[in-house]
């Protein structure tokens, strides 16, 4: 049974997509709290429209270094009940050290928290589609028991497979509480900030020679939604979630009519290391992968579950990014 | 195509407006440029004929077909003579090697291949869709001319497990012709090895003439669609039960073996016809 009153943590508030969500659940009458947890305050967000959080108010900030066991202390506190866990960085915004340790230690001492809190019912985890990798023998679709033929070793793919098992370990450990993990395919959007957004704002775009990826992306706001819908009723399990269709690499960039340049793999790293040296781009190996390979997963488990799909396709979803792209 | 045609297939194919399938398929640009190059092939070269057209059921349904000719010309003559005089899309599965390259492994998806796995056979025949295999791989296309026209082990018979799952009838498929492209008469083997092929073959024009010896030898083709062997009398939980799946393999193979060498007496000599 869940409770009537509800009272929600949200880890990552001072992201983009984290900040959305935490506003969204504070406008729901079937929500008494919403305590926002990040490592920097959500200021910080303003830059980007970020002060939606502050007009409604409702959303409690408690600046909390989720590396540290202090997380106990807010979810004993505050009787929380609902845990949606946002808090993954997707690039190295400093170091990979420092990102893998976010990432991994961060989850660790919140489930550890959340396996000692007796209030806590349901527990929501943003993955990513990244946990499967991209190669050119795997299947062509992945769905949610799909095996990656190469597991991701490196950066955010393999962060999130190594958060993916804890909470398999918290679940099973806890079985009284439901836990949804929620595998998203890339972000996009007008106000989404990822390392893949930035690549399509560049002026002009490498592409790897010989390769046209297939790709899929969520819009932010189906993003929201999903979570949403995630935070406010049971649905156990681990979902991917994409728009609905692909797009190849080459018909993003004749879509978004900037220029682009083929250039062989090593070049291309090469770039995106040289990028990543001057500030302008995250760049990792399992980005080279993506650009070469591409992924693309089934939804369908979402849709029998939660008996709702994603309103953008992956189509119009990055038509939608390309009309408010900032300009240059 | 009208000038007015050509011009709204341009602006569509500039701006990136046209539909892609989740594995890939360009279902327009494999109609309207990559089969298109491929027709001259299939009409004047190879002289292609189709028997047994009938034989396609309206449905989804798997074609198994022998695999011969050094390169894989045959799958693409039988993805021309399906979309072209059956109006039909065929879904072939290929092997990870075509994946793995640059360019071929892109190409190939948007021709609507895709990689010959369990996951994509089934995916692709849930979805209604009619899937070419070619269980004989590389010890099929890369057998030599001695061993012509007898067909090699079909692997575990991956593929007719997939057919029982999907309880979709399996087309057994006969391709001549394709055996007299390239004649394999030897091959370089230190040399496949270095570059990780499967083989490199020698042949009567190969590597002597240069880029000259890669120009098929223009052989008259047959490509026969026989009687759908049905594998939806077998429970689906049977599908794996190597013992049913062995069974039925074989006489798939058996079937396309039998066409074969009536094909063959049918057509005569491949040459000078």
């Amino acid at each position: 049974m869940s409770p009537v009153t509800r009272t929600v943590l949200v880890t990552g508030i001072s992201r983009h997509i984290g900040a959305r969500l935490a506003s969204v659940l504070a406008a729901d009458p079937a929500v008494s709290r919403v305590i926002g947890v990040d490592t920097v305050p959500p200021t910080s967000l303003t830059r980007d429209g970020g002060a939606q959080l502050n007009p409604l108010g409702r959303v409690e900030f408690v600046r909390v270094d989720l590396r540290s066991p202090d997380i106990a202390q807010v979810i004993a506190a505050a009787d929380i009940d609902t845990v949606v866990h946002m808090s993954l960085m997707s690039g190295p915004a400093g170091s990979r050290p420092a990102m893998k340790e976010h990432n991994v230690i961060g989850t660790m001492q919140l489930l550890a928290a959340c396996q000692r809190s007796e209030t806590v019912r349901r527990v929501v985890v943003r993955s990513t589609t990244a946990v499967y990798g991209s190669s050119p023998t795997d299947p062509a679709v992945f769905t949610e028991d799909s095996e990656p033929v190469e597991v991701p070793h490196t950066g955010y793919g393999k962060d999130a497979s190594e958060v993916e098992g804890y909470v398999r370990g918290y679940a099973r450990r806890r079985p009284d509480v439901v836990t949804t993990t929620l595998r998203f395919a890339n972000f996009i959007g007008p106000k989404v900030d990822s390392p893949l957004t930035r690549y399509f704002r560049a002026p002009v775009l490498p592409t790897v020679l010989g390769f046209d990826p297939r790709l899929q992306f969520v819009h932010e706001d189906d993003g929201v939604e999903v979570l949403r819908r995630a935070a406010l009723d049971d649905h156990p399990g681990v979902f991917n979630v994409a728009g609905d269709g692909v797009l190849l690499l080459s018909q993003c960039l004749r879509r978004a009519g900037r220029f682009f340049l083929p250039v062989p793999a090593p070049a291309f790293r090469f770039l995106g290391e040289a990028a990543r040296a001057v500030g302008r781009m995250d760049f990792t190996p399992d980005q080279l992968a993506l650009m070469s390979h591409g992924r693309v997963v089934d939804s369908a488990r979402l849709a029998d579950e939660f008996g709702w799909v994603p309103k953008h396709t992956t189509a119009s979803a990055f038509d939608d990014f390309l009309q408010t792209r900032s300009t240059w | 195509m009208t000038p007015e045609e050509l011009l709204t297939f341009a602006s569509r194919r500039i701006s990136g407006r046209y539909e892609v399938d989740e594995f890939g398929y360009d279902a327009e640009l494999n109609d309207k440029i990559l089969l298109e190059l491929l027709r001259p092939l299939y009409r004047h070269w190879f002289r292609v004929e189709t028997i047994g057209l009938h034989n396609l059921p309206p449905d989804g349904a798997l074609v198994v077909a022998n695999h011969s000719g050094t390169l894989p010309i045959d799958a693409l003559m039988l993805q021309v003579a399906l979309h072209d005089e059956a109006g039909r899309v065929v879904r072939l599965l290929g092997a990870d090697l075509v994946h793995r390259l640059p360019l071929l492994g892109h190409l190939s998806r948007k021709t609507g291949h895709t990689l010959a796995c369990k996951e994509d056979a089934d995916r692709l025949l849930r979805k209604g869709e009619l899937v070419g295999v070619f269980p004989e791989g590389f010890k099929g296309i890369g057998k030599p001319w001695s061993q012509r026209y007898k067909l090699q082990r079909f692997g575990r018979g991956g593929f007719v497990a997939s057919a029982i799952r999907a309880g979709v009838p399996i087309v057994p498929c006969s391709i001549v012709g394709a055996e007299e492209i390239y004649p394999k008469i030897g091959e370089l083997r230190p040399l496949a090895r270095l570059l990780g092929l499967p083989y490199l073959p020698i042949t009567p024009l190969f590597p002597w003439f240069g880029p000259l010896g890669l120009v098929p030898l223009p052989s008259k083709w047959l490509i026969e669609f026989g009687e759908p062997i049905r594998s939806d009398e077998v429970d689906p939980a049977e599908a794996d039960d190597p013992m049913v799946v062995f069974e039925l393999t074989d006489q798939v193979r058996e079937t396309i073996q039998r066409s074969l060498n009536a094909l063959r007496l049918r057509r005569g000599p491949a040459f000078f016809l």
